[in-house]
């Protein structure tokens, strides 16, 4: 696309249109990317933001505790769903359904019981983990249509950024191991491919699949057409056939009027029998259909034991009231399309059963990250010589720039507000959730402020040693504040506590390492007039050419 | 400067609004010929829906890469309209 109408290739024409597509919705897909990454431990950061369930350390009798609690809370429920910690929490998750309870989240009560004792914890109200994990596919304040429809739209333009980028860098591949360091616009360059290449695969997967997970919103028309306009027989018969059987759905209806009640048999053979057969990852939640009733079930689930492809991992059924194994009912197998698209929305909800698949799915992530934002500055970078040429700064230039340290640096910080205002806002005040969030917001345009008054250069260092800082101390804060110390969380093998104090101090070390290199480059940039006035570092042949200019 | 500004607006649109129109009829008439051709009815609409965001990223390439922005009308308009019209067609139909 040349203002002068004259013809050009195609990589020329998908050069443009990868720019402009990265460019508009560069700074929402550039936080979709950050939150979502942070997303696949939104177990881990909501267990770290509630210092209260620290405490909590499994013991041999966590199940029975549990059980014997709900028996005490819940005697009544239609189900009782039982999450034991794990790897991914500390404490017991414990949740259950009155009879005839609406459905979904509206209908399920929960509460949080110590895994050594078995007595109620009350931690603080926040939003958690979810509140990233929310915005990166719904935004904030506004009705969640509007913001799934907006990152909806900006999933669009970055998969066909991905694609006209492929185009355009058709040496793409021998490129990758092509990095030139300390020189400017190419070393920006490189990043950028370099990163888009690492992963791109993941960068593929996760944008398409992110399209799918929307697709009865964004693209309902095959739905509509196929069904005649009945979306609900669409999702039943989808569902019906992924799923197989599950025991929520048949208890849905309710609790029978026993004549007498049952008592529930002891959990703790069924918890033998459940190690003996998943000696590896043990059980990770017990479900529980009509406790107390003659009909009553007790599933036990494998832990972490999600496949991508399978959807749901083992599980095994008891009779209630007598202990016997019963079969569950089979799960018809899914078809080649629902493989395909399960299997890419399975990745992007990092339902995996692997601790180290997801901590790949978390760096490919960062590394995606790493590349909307390479891509945002290079878009600065690549126009410093014709900034240079017009001898002045263009208002949009400058918007980028600002925009840039903002979306980039801004949204660390933000972050890292969000956890301190976390442990630091008293724990009883009152909207203590949404105070937090407004922390976030607050600490978001204060940056984007600050990037408008200070220089361009002075702003990015500024920030991102502010975010060095701030997630550095993440870790002194949490065993400042009530959490359990990094090195006691390590020992007691509470990971979910120790690997957000261990990321956030690789955070530290990634904020820092990018301030260090920029602050190196300004050192050598001073020492050459030409190339100090402008923002970042130019290659050394065009500010030679402009001092000759000059 | 005026002409240039006009043929972006023009192949913007053809790529935004154009392809959805296109990804859309991609969904409704592959989704009902993919169910008419003795696929199950989930597998129908989840094949051309998945089909149809490819076809929407495509569109948005055609509609800036090919030589003026007539052609990515047409390019756009038309496979959309033939795609339309066999959902519109197939819908009513009996099965």
């Amino acid at each position: 696309m040349r203002p002068d109408g004259k013809p050009e290739g195609l990589r020329q024409s998908m050069s443009w249109l990868h720019t402009w597509c990265g460019l508009l919705l560069g700074w929402l897909l550039y936080a979709v990317f950050f939150t979502g990454t942070l997303s696949f431990f939104v177990d881990e950061i909501t267990d770290w933001m509630r210092p209260e369930l620290h405490r909590s350390v499994p013991g041999p009798q966590t199940a029975e505790l549990a059980v014997a609690a709900m028996q005490k809370i819940a005697p009544d429920a239609a189900t009782w769903t039982i999450n034991l910690p794990g790897e991914r929490q500390t404490a017991v998750e414990a949740s259950w359904r009155a009879p005839g309870a609406a459905a979904g989240r509206a209908g399920t009560q929960r509460v949080q019981l110590d895994a050594g004792t078995g007595e109620v914890l009350t931690p603080r109200e926040t939003r958690g983990g979810n509140f990233l994990y929310r915005f990166h596919f719904e935004l904030y304040a506004m009705p969640r249509i509007w913001g799934r429809w907006i990152v909806g739209i900006a999933t669009m333009f970055m998969f066909v950024a991905i694609i006209s980028g492929v185009i355009t860098h058709k040496k793409i591949f021998a490129e990758f191991f092509t990095f030139r360091p300390r020189k400017g616009q190419r070393s920006w360059l490189d990043a950028h491919n370099a990163t888009a290449v690492l992963a791109l695969p993941f960068h593929i997967v996760i944008t398409f699949s992110g399209l799918l997970l929307l697709m009865s919103m964004l693209m309902p028309w095959g739905i509509d057409a196929v069904y005649n306009g009945d979306a609900q027989k669409y999702f039943a018969e989808s569902r019906g056939r992924a799923a197989g059987g599950g025991g929520e759905r048949e208890a849905r209806g309710g609790r029978p009027q026993a004549a007498e009640p049952a008592p529930l048999t002891a959990i703790a053979p069924l918890m033998q029998a459940a190690q003996a057969r998943w000696p590896e990852r043990g059980v990770g939640s017990i479900v529980v259909q009509r406790p107390g009733t003659p009909g009553s079930t007790i599933e036990l689930r494998e832990q972490g034991a999600h496949s991508v492809a399978r959807g749901a991992g083992e599980k095994l059924l008891f009779d209630g009231a007598t202990g016997a194994p019963r079969t569950p009912p089979e799960a018809r197998a899914p078809s080649a399309a629902q493989m395909v698209s399960g299997t890419v929305m399975g990745i992007h909800l990092g339902r995996f059963a692997d601790p180290a698949v997801r901590w790949l799915l978390f760096l490919s992530g960062v590394v995606g990250t790493v590349m909307a934002g390479s891509g945002l500055v290079l878009w600065v970078v690549k126009r410093l010589p014709e900034r240079r040429k017009l001898g002045r700064t263009p208002r949009g230039h400058r918007s980028v720039e600002v925009l840039n340290i903002g979306a980039i640096s801004g949204l660390s910080i933000a972050t890292a507000t969000y956890f301190f205002a976390n442990r630091l806002l008293p724990v009883a005040i009152a909207q203590r959730a949404d105070l937090e969030i407004r922390c976030f917001f607050v600490a978001w345009g204060l940056c984007l402020l600050h990037a408008l008054l200070r220089p361009h250069r002075r702003a990015w260092l500024e920030q991102l040693w502010l975010a060095a800082l701030a997630f550095a101390a993440l870790p002194l804060l949490n065993a400042a504040t009530g959490g359990t110390p990094l090195p006691a969380a390590m020992l007691h093998g509470q990971w979910s506590v120790a690997g957000f104090d261990l990321v956030a101090l690789a955070f530290a070390a990634l904020h820092g390492f990018a301030a260090w290199k920029l602050g190196k480059s300004a050192a050598l940039a001073a020492t050459r007039p030409a190339a100090s006035g402008a923002g970042l570092r130019v290659p050394r042949p065009v500010a030679q050419s402009a001092e000759k200019q000059a | 400067m005026g002409r240039y500004r006009w043929a972006v607006a023009s192949r913007a649109l053809a790529a935004t609004a154009g392809g959805y129109a296109l990804s859309s009829a991609t969904a409704a008439g592959l989704g009902l010929l993919l169910a008419r051709s003795g696929n199950s009815s989930v597998d129908a609409v989840l094949w051309a829906t998945m089909l149809a965001f490819v076809v929407h990223a495509v569109a948005a390439l055609w509609a800036f890469g090919c030589a003026s922005a007539l052609r990515a009308w047409l390019g756009i308009g038309i496979p959309a309209a033939l795609l339309g019209g066999a959902a519109l067609a197939l819908r009513g139909a009996p099965a």
